[in-house]
This record gives structure tokens, sequence and C-alpha cells, in this order.
């Protein structure tokens, strides 16, 4: 086992040097210049740009290894410094939506795998194509038009950090957590009932029914503990789609998390940050898969490497 | 794609489908309801989109100072190019321009369906050579798919939103700014069918004849892979919709004065408390197109390629 951990870490490496490379690329080669001659010049000195391209890159992944993203354009502050300033709301608002999603949705598509081609069944099916297809910042302004200004029962827009007290804290993520996580219901759900539908046709139901546990122990310790590796490798992949809903969810919400950096960061052209937080969002996206696929070996002791 | 499939229902489709060995695959799509229904709402956006001049709309980028924040049916005024001023009913209100709302959701239609379907195109054309390049000449696989990986753990929205950012705006840039981050699903899918198609007996003889790699790859392997790729398509034409107007939204894609809908929702922004319509309809319009795409894609899924596995 050891050794499958050992193969699997090592095997992110190449991942994550492509994603530097590419990255490293992006920025350098496709960004306009906007300055008089003698500006470019000098800034190309001051930057290495007057560097053969694989020196530049050298220079750029030594910086990058020791945590130094550069100063941003905008704000006049290390880029390191500014993404630990904007993670504690990001760090938040994703957890909740993972959380919200998977108690939602676990249970929803085990019911509907239960009572297969049932009413319920196909209306959590319809609901999950309608959950693919509405786009999130349309939700999120159906949610504030309703609960917020309608009702009245939630804050509108802005984000109360967590040490101000958890009340606020939450008062503010609600909305913002329900928002984002309709696409994961739908997409969780999914791939739990047609996990779930296999599993019940495997033999070990049978003899579970048969030798008489009730019907519930049958769909959650037998049904579903079966189905969890699916269900944890759909998470791990909808991390790239959470990443691109928290960019929305965060600039409809105003808060001041990622995201909403690096919008900013977009509409100010503010490229040492537009690389960090690309950079930062990837290296998290190839890491919680590499967490992923460890989670297998304890989820499913069948498995063995 | 490696996923077996799981869905009992779609197990007796295939076999529904065995017993219907006469009937071709285009009989079996027109008889399906999700492409029925998806089909039939798509079709009547295409005709918006194309007959949107003569469906009671203005010039989208004429304003008016005196009509502006108008609510949804109200009349005003509004002046055209030649100075002459025109009666005008604001269907769907107005924005804080002065601009008709009912004329821009109209053109943006145009926007929002010639961006999913080039940037469909686009990811499908350059999906497919780095797709069959990667499956049929072996010594550039590993190279290919590990970069592939790489574009891959790349969220694709950030890509998006960075490369438009660096060449700015323009139906150009975003189309290709969308269409980069779906070319190594593509890829995938691509190289995953070629794998298989290249042992089968057909390939193997046309092998033997003698024939160049280039007419193997583009004449036996390519018309294989067809279905799965319409199928594959059609979700990237969804996908894509959704990503332009989140782009405009966000105000990172299309000049603002480009009627598209994410434009007119990032215009309504401000002003959401007093005047929802100017986000709500076209959301609902957005909301709908990328419905109807994927259940149109899901149904096609079903009829053309009902061994697919359940995509993601």
């Amino acid at each position: 086992m050891l050794n499958f951990i050992a193969r699997r870490v090592l095997a992110t490496i190449p991942v994550l040097a492509i994603v530097a490379v590419l990255v490293f690329l992006l920025l350098r080669l496709t960004a306009g210049d906007a300055a008089s001659a003698d500006q470019i010049a000098r800034i190309r000195v001051e930057l290495g740009l007057d560097q053969p391209i694989l020196v530049q890159f050298g220079i750029w992944l030594g910086h990058m290894l020791t945590g130094n993203l550069g100063e941003s354009f905008y704000y006049k502050v290390q880029v390191t410094e500014l993404i630990a300033q904007r993670l504690e709301p990001t760090f938040s608002l994703s957890v909740l939506t993972i959380v919200f999603a998977v108690l939602v949705s676990v249970p929803l598509g085990a019911i509907a795998a239960w009572r297969f081609g049932g009413w319920f069944d196909r209306a959590l099916m319809g609901f999950a194509v309608l959950g693919f297809s509405i786009p999130v910042f349309v939700l999120a302004y159906i949610l504030i038009w309703i609960v917020s200004l309608k009702l009245g029962w939630l804050p509108v827009q802005g984000y109360k950090r967590f040490a101000d007290g958890a009340g606020p804290w939450l008062q503010h993520l609600i909305l913002p957590s329900i928002t984002l996580s309709v696409i994961f219901i739908a997409l969780i759900a999914r791939v739990t009932r047609a996990s779930v539908l296999e599993a019940l046709g495997e033999d070990y139901i049978r003899t579970a029914r048969a030798k008489g546990l009730p019907e519930s122990r049958v769909l959650v310790r037998h049904a579903v503990a079966n189905a969890a590796v699916p269900i944890v490798t759909v998470i791990g992949i909808g991390i790239a789609l959470l990443i691109g809903g928290v960019v929305v969810t965060e600039s409809v919400y105003a808060i001041p998390g990622l995201g909403r950096l690096t919008v900013d960061a977009v509409l100010s052209r503010d490229f040492p940050t537009i690389q960090g937080v690309i950079l930062f969002f990837s290296v998290v996206y190839v890491l919680v898969n590499l967490l992923v696929d460890l989670s297998y070996v304890f989820l499913d002791p069948r498995i063995r490497y | 794609m490696a996923t077996p499939n799981l869905n009992p229902l779609q197990a007796l489709s295939v076999e529904a489908a065995d017993v219907r060995q006469s009937e071709s695959a285009w009989q079996r799509v027109r008889r399906n309801w999700s492409v029925r229904i998806g089909g039939a709402v798509l079709a009547l956006l295409v005709l918006v989109a194309l007959a949107a001049p003569l469906l009671g709309t203005v010039d989208p980028t004429l304003f008016d100072a005196a009509s502006r924040d108008l609510v949804p049916g109200e009349r005003g005024e509004i002046t055209t190019l030649d100075g002459e001023i025109l009666k005008h009913r604001f269907w769907f209100g107005s924005d804080s321009f002065g601009r008709d709302i009912y004329s821009r959701v109209l053109y943006g239609t145009r926007v929002a369906l010639v961006v999913g379907l080039l940037a469909a195109l686009l990811a499908l054309a350059f999906g497919i050579v780095c797709g069959l390049c990667a499956g049929y000449l072996r010594w550039l696989d590993g190279i290919l798919m590990r970069f592939m990986d790489g574009l891959m753990a790349i969220p694709a929205i950030l890509i998006a939103i960075a490369l438009v950012a660096m060449w700015r705006g323009s139906l150009t840039t975003v189309i290709i700014a969308i269409a980069i981050p779906e070319i190594p699903r593509v890829t995938r899918l691509v190289r995953s069918l070629v794998l298989s198609i290249r042992e089968e007996p057909y390939v193997e003889a046309a092998v033997a004849l003698g024939t160049p790699t280039w007419k193997i790859m583009f004449g036996h392997i390519l018309p294989n892979t067809v279905a799965p790729l319409v199928v594959q398509g059609t979700y990237i034409v969804a996908a894509a919709i959704l990503v332009e107007a989140i782009l405009s939204f966000l105000g990172v894609g299309l000049p603002p004065d480009i009627p598209t809908w994410g434009n007119i929702m990032a215009e309504g922004r401000a002003q959401f408390n007093q005047y929802p319509h100017n986000i709500f309809i076209p959301g609902v319009f957005l909301a709908f197109t990328v419905l109807a795409v994927n259940i149109l894609g899901d149904g096609l899924r079903d009829t053309l390629d009902p061994k697919m596995a359940k995509r993601v």
C-alpha cells in the first residue's frame, strides 16, 4: 500500500510541472504591452524578460517553488500574502457547499435508486438536468430576490469572518452555499443513484435481505457503503466545477474571497495575481484528486495495490 | 468513459436497440422525446435569432435618456441613429441607458448560439486531430496526453477568463478561450475510441493493403467516432453558452455594448433591487437554451450511443 501511495504521489509531479509550464506560457506569451518603449525596456530588464525564455522559466519556477509568487501590480503586496488573506471566505464557502451537497444528494440518490423508475426517481433525474442547466448567477439572483429581498430572512451580500462569531458567518454563507451546491447535488445524486443501483443488484444485497435485515440497513450499510468510491471520485472531479462556481458566486454575493480576487485581478490586468490564483487553484485541484485516489484504500478494503 | 455502464435503463435500451436492427439510427433519434423537445426549443431559438429584426425589435445598441429604467410593457420613445424619434413599446422594459431589453435579449440569442456552436466545432476539430494522433501514433501518445492532463488540471473557467483578459474580449477571442479548455476532454474521448477501433479487422485489412496512415486515421477510424462525438459536441455547446454568459456577466467577456445575455445581466446588477427583470429575463432565456441543448444531448446519447457511460 505504501508503494501505491508513493507511486500516486509521484504521478502528480509531471501534471504539476505541465501546469507550471502552461501558466508560465499563458502569461508570458499572450500579455499585451501598454507602455512606452523606455518603460518596457526598463521593466523587461527588471523582470528578467531580456533573458532567453528557458532561463526565464528556470528563474520563475525557482520563485514559485519557494512560494514567491511575485508582487501584485494593483495591491502592491506579495501575491502569496494576498491569497492567504482571501483564503478564509473561499474555504468556508467551499466546505459548506460540499458538506451541504453531500448531505442532501447522497440520500436522494440512494432513495431514487431504491425506488428505481418510480415518480421520485424520475423527479430527481429531471431536477438533475435542470440543476446542470441553470446558470449559477441566475440561481443566485433568484435566491437573493426571494429569500433576502422579499422575505428578508438573510443578508443580501457580504461576508463576516468566522472569528467575529459563527452566527453571522453562517448567515452570510447560507445563500451562497445553497446556490453553489445545486449543481453538485445534481452531479452527486446522479452518480449515487447509478452506483447504488449497481450495488443493489449484487448477491450480498440478496443475502442481507434474506437474513431479514431491515430495508433501511440494507440500503445504508450495504448498498450506499459500497457506492462510496464513485461518489468520492465525482466530488474530486467536481472541484473544478466548484472553483468555477466560486468565481461567479463570490462576485454576485460580494464575498471577498479568491474568486472575487480572480475577477478583480483580471479586470485590473494584474498579471502576477492572475498567475498566482490560477496556480493556487490548479494545485488545490490536483491535490484534492490525489487525496481522493488515496482515500479509495480506506473506503474500499477490497482495493489492493 | 472508462466507467462501466451502470444504468439498467440504458442496458435495456441497448437490448431494445438490438431488437430493432432494421431501424436506422436517424429514425431512432427522431422518435426520441428528449430529442424532439430539446430540438424543438432549439429550432425556435434559431428562428428567433434569424428573425430578430422582424420581431418588433429596434437596433439593440440604441439608447434614449428619456426611456431609462422602464418596467416591462411600458411605452416610451427611442431615438434612432438618424435622430428620428420612434414610439416604442418596451416589452421587457429598458436598462439604465434606456436601451430596449427585448431587442437586446433577442439579438443576444444570436451571440449565444454562434458562440456555442463555433466553440464546440473548434474544440471538436482540435480534439479530433489530437485524439486521432494520440490514439493511432503511439509515439505521440505519452507526451500529448500528459499535456492534456496538465491542461485539464487548470479549471476551465480560469483558462477562459485569463485568455480573454490577455487578448481583450472580441467574438473570436471569446470563442477560442472557451474552446481551449474543452479540447482535452474531446481528445480523451477520441483517443479511447481510436484505441478500440484500431483493433477492428477492417483497420487491420486496411493496414495490410498498405493504406497510408493518414487515410486510415481519417477514412477508416474517424467515421466510426461520429456518434459519440455528436453527443459530446452537444454538451460542449451547452457548456460554451454558459461560459460565455458567465464571462460577459463578470465583465471579462464580450465588450458591454454587444447585446449578449451575460452583458444585459451585468448591466442590470446595480439596480437589481428595483428592476430585477433586467437579470431575470435574459436569465430565463439562458437557462432554457442550456436546458434545451442538454436535453437534446441526453436524447442523442440514449439513441445514438447507448453504450456511453453517464458523463459528469
